[in-house]
């Protein structure tokens, strides 16, 4: 007797792939814009980048209805923790929230693949990466989403983060400066853009520094 | 038993033997291998003086990019050509088999193959193999009947159109094709046409993608324009370059020596058994 399956799923898969590189005194978060489901786009011009706090950026590819949900969520715990403490979160403080909602709907969990991106408040970048059900890390850049398994590996060669390769785990922003960030993202998403049918069309990059955050586009492969 | 089924010779069409075993083995967790398929925009149309086939040039492996230029356009005579969507390897099989078989055809009656004869080879072959050789073919040539466009299909049916598109770009390319056809187009009306309709597939289909191809061919002359049409350079390159170390990092090195002295005894005792 085989088991029954069902024959409808709640959920969808729109791709795409986000990535964010922590510096000493910036981080940087990116995305692409293209919105598909099965072969078809259905519209290469999505944001899926929200700027929760001046200092927390998430960027999360994967079920876009979950992941607007789930950015409301956050936005309005956000709101509450204004008005009870009188200050806005700080970047740690809203990676942990982040945890802690993914994980309370451990037993229908939230088809987003998260990338938290901000500045603590010593004002040093911090990168946190996520699995669907809210186990965090912080590190030094992070990938998820279609494209993650090429890109992730480009950055651990350029950017030798002890975090998986060596113990004991250290803090690991990258020496690097804004810039060349910058540049290693652009070549990032023009190279996965390449092999990954799910990542093109527009890259869209936030860079939060000391003097606030910037934005900047830059076009890919409508293929 | 097993002596009378080695005996008995092979009937031909797909062999089952197998199915029951691969069966056992995905239960018991084994991952399938997956296909190389071209997930495809390919079409044809007939135009005044013969007919045009073009084709996009992306092959994928699920949601990778295996190949950014491949060649969808086969060869299968010197005025029959035929495009291919489905399993890359399905379609490479298929065309090269027919392709020998036609130039046989072609020794043995002295004369030059029609479009016919590789339709009927191609359709009795896909029939035979009941849909598992997953080939979807547009097949077009020109011959002494005249210019003939056929769509064939992996389970063997075939169409004959004066325009066709297949792959999982073929929606986005007949909806260029059925607002724009129209009967008696010059060449170059036709290839830009036929441009537009792949176009529509790269840019509209996931599956389909990087460049054009397309194959021209008239009576007595064919034309095959690989590459025709780039339109996705890439978008960016470093100025700074990369740079990757040529030698695997030493993280650390630690020697451990085995013995220090090794002594050799003359005529000691043999080793028990």
């Amino acid at each position: 007797m085989t088991k029954q399956q069902a024959n409808w799923s709640p959920y969808d898969n729109n791709g795409g792939t986000c990535v964010a590189i922590a510096g000493t005194d910036y981080c940087v978060i990116a995305a692409d814009t293209r919105m598909s489901s099965g072969y078809n786009i259905l519209t290469r011009d999505y944001s899926k980048i929200i700027q929760l706090v001046d200092t927390s950026v998430l960027a999360s590819s994967g079920f876009q209805a979950d992941v607007r949900a789930l950015q409301k969520v956050l936005a309005a715990k956000h709101l509450q923790y204004q008005y009870q403490h009188n200050k806005q979160m700080s970047c740690p403080a809203m990676a942990q929230l982040l945890s802690n909602t993914l994980y309370y709907k451990r037993f229908f969990p939230y088809y987003a693949f998260n990338v938290l991106g901000g500045l603590d408040r010593e004002g040093k970048g911090c990168v946190f990466t996520y699995d669907a059900v809210g186990s965090y890390e912080r590190v030094g850049y992070s990938s998820q989403g279609s494209g993650s398994t090429l890109i992730t590996p480009f950055l651990d060669n350029q950017l030798k983060s002890p975090g998986p390769l060596l113990l004991p785990a250290r803090d690991a922003v990258t020496p690097l400066s804004e810039s060349e960030a910058i540049d290693l993202v652009k070549t990032c998403f023009a190279s996965a853009t390449e092999r990954d049918i799910y990542t093109g069309d527009k890259l869209e990059i936030l860079i939060l520094n000391a003097s606030g955050t910037r934005v900047e586009y830059m076009e890919l492969r409508k293929d | 038993m097993i002596r009378e089924a080695m005996e008995m010779p092979p009937k031909g069409g797909f062999s089952f033997d197998l199915c029951k075993r691969n069966d056992m083995l995905v239960k018991k967790g084994l991952k399938e291998p997956s296909f190389l398929k071209t997930g495809t925009t390919i079409v044809g149309l007939i135009f005044k003086d013969g007919v045009i086939l073009g084709a996009d040039t992306r092959a994928t492996e699920g949601p990778i990019v295996a190949d950014k230029n491949c060649e969808k356009i086969h060869y299968m005579a010197p005025n029959i050509y035929c495009c291919g969507a489905g399993t890359a390897a399905d379609t490479e099989a298929v065309t090269d088999m027919v392709s020998s078989q036609l130039k046989l055809h072609r020794y043995h009656t002295g004369r030059e193959s029609r479009v016919v004869t590789a339709l009927s080879l191609l359709k009795s072959h896909l029939f035979s193999y009941q849909g598992y050789v997953s080939a979807a073919l547009v097949l077009g040539g020109v011959d002494v009947t005249g210019p003939h466009l056929h769509t064939i299909y992996p389970h063997g049916s075939t169409d004959t159109l004066p325009f066709a598109t297949m792959g999982s770009g073929s929606l986005a390319a007949m909806a260029v094709f059925e607002s724009k056809y129209r009967e008696g187009l010059t060449r170059d009306e036709g290839v830009k046409l036929v441009s537009e309709a792949i176009c529509s597939g790269i840019f509209n289909d996931l599956g389909s993608g990087s460049n054009v191809d397309i194959c021209v061919i008239t009576q007595g002359e064919k034309e095959y324009l690989r590459n025709h049409m780039l339109p996705n350079p890439r978008t960016y390159i470093s100025e700074k370059g990369y740079s990757f170390s040529k030698k695997t990092e030493v993280l650390r090195t630690k020697i451990t020596p085995l013995r220090e002295m090794v002594e050799v005894i003359e005529g000691g005792d043999a080793m028990e058994e």
